[in-house]
């Protein structure tokens, strides 16, 4: 009598059971389509012919596979030199990140000197500080020393990160400290420390922060829009606005277009190296 | 002895050397211009000739300034919108792929959510107006189909703001699950064994050990989403230039065009000013009760 009870509270458990993870799934179906479906129309949109774009009811499927539209945003924005741009921009900050960053961490972490300690808080305090905070004196220095609508003008502020000292620095923690003394045991002074032993086992880390840090200045908007202002300076955000402005509501498949190129190829780079990214981001709660 | 020493001076010396281009970097590009912009607060600067000293004029004004408040109350109802569907959306998220599932099918949900993380606000700004576009949109379309009528999602100021919401939120709460997955994995499982031989049901297991267990980042996650959706500028620039009216004009967005739409660079940084303080706050409250999220591995 009692076994047969529990069995029976055992059957509801697990029916019960299934149907909550059925429940789980279908929401969790409904958010990933949710997410999925604007891209799925954006790229069923980039292929369709221009004066099509805005049918109803929506196709979710390419119809016409007008690939012109992709050459047409070359004709209408320069693309190719917007792609030009923002791989230069980003890619001296990132560099510039990753040199300075590391070095800091590195002396931050692991090497001894007075008032360490109270220079990596002063240092750490700039991180409550907003961009935009800042941005009106930032402005009015690159306007002072001739650098507005210059590309020097996102690098030269972006070329060390506080953020990136911080991540770093944790990373490098956790690199065992008898590694470093056994080189230091063979005579090597403390800069042959960092690039034998900590910038190779630190490169899991120093990854982390190159991946975040291209995501965000790959995709920043606020920064350029203040400080560039002719066309051929651009870089791909501002690009894609200004192609949206161009082509007003008439023209949607292009911009689609566009937004396909600016977006696709990055994603796919970023998504095969997501595991950095979600480390880096589940490591500090920030984005670059 | 003096070998020793040399050793120390020359470990000192490096440390220098090697902080020496990020400290350089933080005081020009961080700390001075902070300084500057706490200057610029108390002046009045139109970039062409000296700043003029006024005293707190700048934020004596702020209260009247119908765009400012009108920026500020926006920024607050957009922060707690933003900060509410995040955490809900990206703890369910979470919860969701800690379910049993094959890792293909779990890969594709984190991997779809994780998605629009790495977009440009940029591109989902564009793409969402599209969406939202009020004759010609599908999310329109779609609700026309269950009987909605057509909502003027960004052409009205009653529903501006939350399109603006909506669309932060598909670009964000990825984020959020990102924190949320983790610290769910550090809950020890035996703690859901225990609860269910004593047969807790999946409600009050989620409410009696999830939620508690992971607190620190819900925390955590709270007070970076508040601090960081505080600042939103992008979407609501994109999708809407702050109209119609001042229905979707926030914090950083009247900054901006007070310091270079109308070249009051005063003024913004007394707002600027502002912004700072707030963000300064929230991460102090952070620092304070979130200590128990700061772990040295």
């Amino acid at each position: 009598m009692a076994t047969s009870q529990t069995y029976s509270r055992i059957n509801r458990f697990s029916a019960q059971r299934a149907v909550g993870r059925m429940v789980i799934y279908a929401i969790m179906v409904v958010i990933a389509l949710l997410v999925i479906l604007p891209l799925v129309w954006t790229f069923a949109t980039s292929l369709r012919v221009p004066r099509d774009s805005f049918t109803l009811p929506p196709r979710w499927i390419p119809t016409d596979w007008k690939w012109s539209n992709y050459a047409d945003v070359f004709d209408s924005v320069p693309f190719g030199t917007y792609v030009f741009n923002s791989l230069k921009v980003t890619s001296l900050i990132v560099i510039g990140q990753v040199v300075t960053c590391s070095m800091a961490a590195y002396a931050f972490a692991r090497l001894r000197f007075p008032f360490k300690n109270a220079l990596f808080l002063l240092l750490m305090s700039s991180l409550m500080i907003p961009v935009f905070v800042t941005i009106i004196p930032v402005f009015a220095l690159v306007r002072a020393i001739g650098l507005v609508d210059n590309h020097a003008s996102l690098v030269l502020p972006s070329v060390t990160s506080a953020f990136g000292v911080f991540l770093l620095r944790q990373f490098f923690m956790t690199i065992p400290t008898e590694l470093d003394e056994a080189a230091v045991i063979d005579g090597a002074p403390p800069w042959e420390v960092f690039v034998r032993v900590i910038v190779p086992l630190g490169a899991p880390g120093i990854a982390v922060l190159a991946i975040l840090s291209f995501n965000g200045f790959w995709n920043e908007y606020f920064r350029p829009l203040i400080f560039l202002n002719s066309f051929d300076n651009f870089t791909i955000p501002l690009g894609l606005v200004a192609l949206r402005g161009f082509m007003g509501t008439g023209n949607i498949a292009i911009v689609a277009a566009g937004i396909m190129m600016a977006t696709v190829p990055v994603m796919v780079v970023l998504m095969t190296m997501q595991r950095y990214l979600i480390e880096g981001i589940a490591m500090t709660g920030l984005k670059g | 002895m003096s070998g020793m020493r040399a050793m120390r001076v020359r470990e000192a010396l490096t440390g220098y050397l090697f902080i020496l281009p990020t400290l350089v970097g933080f005081l020009v590009f961080a700390l001075g211009p902070m300084l500057f912009s706490a200057y610029l607060s108390l002046h009045e600067w139109e970039i062409f000739s000296p700043p003029k000293f006024v005293g707190l004029d700048n934020f004596k004004f702020l209260p009247e300034d119908t765009r400012f408040t009108a920026g500020f109350v926006n920024t607050l109802k957009f922060v707690i919108a933003v900060v509410a569907l995040n955490t809900t959306l990206a703890l369910g998220a979470a919860v969701g792929l800690q379910t049993k599932m094959p890792v293909v099918l779990r890969n594709f949900f984190r991997t779809s959510y994780f998605l629009p993380v790495v977009m440009s606000m940029t591109s989902v700004a564009i793409i969402l107006s599209f969406l939202f576009h009020k004759e010609f949109g599908i999310v329109n379309y779609y609700l026309g189909l269950v009987g909605i009528e057509k909502v003027p999602w960004l052409a009205s100021s009653s529903y501006a703001l939350s399109s603006v919401v909506l669309a932060t939120v598909w670009k964000t709460f990825g984020f959020d699950m990102i924190l949320f997955s983790a610290a769910l994995n550090n809950v020890p499982r035996h703690f859901y064994e225990a609860a269910e031989i004593d047969g807790a049901s999946a409600w009050q297991r989620f409410w009696r050990i999830t939620v508690p267990q992971i607190s620190p980042s819900l925390f955590f996650a709270t007070v970076i989403g508040i601090i960081s959706h505080f600042q939103v500028f992008d979407a609501a620039y994109l999708m809407t230039r702050g109209g119609p009216g001042d229905a979707t004009r926030t914090l950083v967005m009247t900054i901006y065009e007070d310091a270079f739409g109308s070249l009051r660079l005063g003024y913004g940084s007394a707002m600027a000013m502002i912004l700072f303080v707030i963000v300064m706050v929230l991460t102090i409250l952070q620092f304070k009760w979130g200590q128990k999220l700061v772990h040295y591995q």
